[in-house]
């Protein structure tokens, strides 16, 4: 099934406002729906027999700054069953308290697990219904976001030191 | 004593909970978990990632597209063409350029190289953990030789940072032909002495028939791809179901096995060895005359000899370079098959030199999901198996 | 050495440091610490075509107790840290610390905020091997001038333990 043809599926099914942006380049469509929308667009392309996306590549972010919403999650597709592939983009934008959030897709792909604690890690999203949201990659005791377009690639040296202050004492005690 | 494993832990007792790692010489690498443990019963498995976290994403967004090549390749150390292979590919595709022929035959021959590369080292660490010294031994000969050949393409034993985006780096050597040429000739024949050394074994059968269960279901919903899918009858094999760079013109088998467990893995992956060696005989005879880079003028650099013997073409190089490619804006995702499954690049471009986005899709990443289901109601014994028949690397799992 | 402080160092040996710096560098016991792609060119050096054997080195202890040698193979997270340097402390005197490859000398091409900028910033390194991975060569040459150092080492202002000491202040 060719990319024009998921995409009217789903305006059928969603009506044309939900989605925001279809972007058609290289043939591969990047579709993005409404944040509020997008667990029922992904659990419409899940089920649907004629689409049936049993397979989710990744769940990735993109931090869009200086636009707004500010984050993007994008969340690829493949099917075993028709062998096509899709992707299903959902602008988040980012709230007073620095975060941003949009829900889950573990209960419809398991393997969405580990890539929304990475995600969640590095851009500080907020996965609502994520059975456990903790840090995947990053020391559990940092507290920064390295993914976003505003930290710096080398960290800071009071955000990401080498050793927490209380490992430092831990070396001065042995020697 | 398979029903006593199964059985459900006792909720009475006290739970141990054990620290695999990340120092630990049979985890592949720096690799953690928690186990929590019913007397020999494994009740759950905790993975801590990223020890080996190298912010290789955030690295990328400051390189330009050619430096993020050899970044790229050590992502997967096991098998570091398909890396640069898949990127090159996906830039390759932002810019709507296609290599030409014979540098498409060449990736293959990189690639297959690389997938016995990888296999092999598998099947001796494997072997190792199960309790089998000698695969090790014995394939680190044959790895020898496969890193004589990577080293006549661009020099480096195991990173040979070969490809480039539009093709490859420069012609492949002399030597380099007959060399594979000679591996290829005896290379089943060691395939087969490994068979001899384990996959009639009683004792590595034992170890390994009916432990690590991973059902078909389970292993889609999980995302699993690569020998882990395979070995869980999913006939899947993304050379086969969507081709690239020439894969349709080779004539190969997917290596299926439906038992689910370890020692369908191996026998998918010992399968996966005989046929990459197949599909380099083929390729060797479809090595045809001609240039090795596209030409793209503005995005893809000139040809080696002509940069040293023209000025328009030194000229050429040398702003793309200072400049850096600029693709088109827009976002593409291309994957390949590497030895451990679905290795895709996700590349988004906002028209400038350097990427706005690399996302890494890393199929050890995904494979170790996997674990926690099967290593549920196993001997703790069994633990180690069921991990190095995940074949991961952390270097990819932890990026 | 090991009789000198018994001793408060109040007695040196002179010849006999020689046998003994001649007996440890023969028998020197790597620790199996590989972290990253350099560990696969050390794994290389171990085996038959460039045979560590050869200088006594083929028993690569995973505990660090039994170990002399940590040789430090591969990128150094900021995570990892603290396990590298609790497997450091839990080796016994004498031991030498090995930096192989770019990423533990100096951070190599990973230049950024998971990275420590080469281990020699909390470790005593005595050789740097360079390289991306190095070539087995490379490795085997560093093990050598490690030994060729540790049969120069004296007892009276030993350069090295000088700055090992001043490192931990």
């Amino acid at each position: 099934m060719n990319q024009e043809t998921i995409r009217e599926r789903v305006e059928q099914k969603f009506g044309v406002e939900v989605v925001e942006n279809a972007a058609l380049f290289r043939d591969q469509m990047t579709l993005t729906v409404s944040k509020d929308k997008v667990h029922e667009v992904l659990a419409f392309l899940k089920n649907d027999p004629d689409l049936s996306f049993d397979f989710l590549s990744f769940v990735g972010g993109v931090d869009r700054l200086p636009d707004a919403p500010r984050f993007e999650v994008v969340y690829q597709l493949y099917s075993m069953t028709h062998n096509h592939r899709f992707r299903v983009s959902a602008r988040v934008p980012e709230e007073e308290d620095g975060l941003g959030s949009i829900r889950s897709a573990v209960d419809l792909w398991p393997t969405a697990d580990w890539h929304e604690r990475e995600t969640a890690e590095m851009y500080g999203i907020v996965f609502e219904h994520h059975p456990d949201p903790r840090k995947l990659l990053l020391p559990e005791h940092w507290t920064v976001y390295p993914l976003r377009k505003d930290f710096p690639l080398e960290g800071t040296e009071e955000h990401t030191p080498d050793l927490k202050p209380s490992q430092h004492e831990e070396r001065e005690g042995t020697h | 004593m398979r029903d006593q494993a199964r059985a459900v832990a006792d909720p009475s007792s006290e739970l141990l909970e054990l620290n695999l790692g990340p120092h630990h010489p049979s985890t592949h690498g720096v690799f953690r978990a928690i186990v929590e443990l019913d007397g020999e019963i494994v009740v759950k498995v905790q993975p801590h990632l990223g020890y080996l976290h190298r912010g290789y994403e955030k690295t990328c967004e400051h390189k330009t597209y050619h430096q993020v090549i050899p970044l790229a390749e050590r992502c997967d150390y096991m098998g570091a063409s398909s890396n640069s292979f898949v990127y090159c590919m996906t830039v390759e595709k932002l810019l709507d350029v296609e290599a030409p022929e014979r540098a498409q035959v060449i990736r293959v021959i990189m690639a297959e190289l690389s997938r016995i590369f990888s296999h092999l080292f598998w099947l001796g660490t494997h072997g190792h953990d199960v309790g089998a010294m000698t695969p090790l031994f014995y394939m680190l000969r044959e790895r020898e030789e496969i890193m004589n050949l990577f080293e006549l393409t661009a020099g480096g034993r195991l990173m040979p940072n070969y490809i480039r985006i539009g093709g490859v780096q420069r012609d492949l050597e002399e030597g380099f032909v007959e060399k594979l040429q000679a591996l290829t000739g005896h290379f089943d024949r060691r395939v087969d002495e490994y068979e001899t050394l384990l996959t009639k074994n009683p004792i590595y059968i034992d170890r390994t028939k009916g432990i690590g269960y991973l059902s078909k279901e389970d292993a889609i919903a999980l995302g699993a791809s690569g020998p882990m899918i395979r070995g869980s009858g999913v006939a899947w094999d993304i050379r086969k179901s969507e081709p690239y760079s020439g894969y349709e013109q080779y004539d190969f088998d997917i290596a299926v096995a439906d038992g689910c467990d370890i020692y369908s893995r191996y026998l998918v992956r010992v399968r996966e060895m005989r046929e990459s060696n197949r599909i380099l005989k083929q390729a060797l005879n479809k090595l045809t005359d001609g240039p090795v880079l596209a030409r793209k003028a503005g995005f893809i650099f000139p040809p080696q000899e002509e940069i040293y013997t023209r000025m328009e073409s030194l000229i050429h190089h040398f702003m793309l370079i200072v400049e850096g490619v600029k693709p088109p804006k827009g976002a593409v995702y291309q994957c390949i098959e590497s030895p451990r499954g679905e290795l895709g690049c996700y590349l988004a471009s906002d028209g400038g030199p350097k990427p706005f986005r690399l996302k890494w899709r890393a199929p050890a990443f995904v494979n170790l999901e996997c674990l926690g289901v099967m290593t549920q109601g196993n001997y703790f014994a069994d633990l180690i198996a069921i991990l190095s028949s995940v074949d991961i690397v952390l270097a990819e799992v932890d990026r | 050495m090991g009789i000198s402080n018994h001793l408060d160092n109040t007695v040196h040996v002179t010849s006999l440091e020689w046998f003994v710096n001649w007996c440890r560098k023969g028998s020197m016991w790597p620790l199996g610490f590989g972290l990253a792609c350099c560990a696969l060119e050390m794994i290389a050096t171990f085996v038959s075509r460039y045979d560590l054997s050869r200088f006594g080195m083929e028993v690569a202890r995973p505990s660090p107790r039994h170990a002399d040698l940590m040789i430090v193979s591969g990128t150094a997270s900021k995570k990892m840290l603290p396990a590298v340097l609790r497997i450091y402390e839990q080796m016994a005197e004498p031991k030498w610390v090995i930096a192989m490859g770019a990423c533990a000398c100096t951070g190599g091409i990973y230049k950024n905020y998971s990275v420590v900028q080469g281990i020699d910033r909390h470790l005593p390194v005595d050789v740097y091997i360079p390289g991306c991975p190095p070539r087995p060569e490379a490795l085997l040459d560093g093990i050598l001038q490690l030994h060729a150092r540790v049969l120069k080492e004296r007892s009276i202002f030993d350069p090295r333990v000088s700055r090992i000491k001043s490192m931990s202040k």
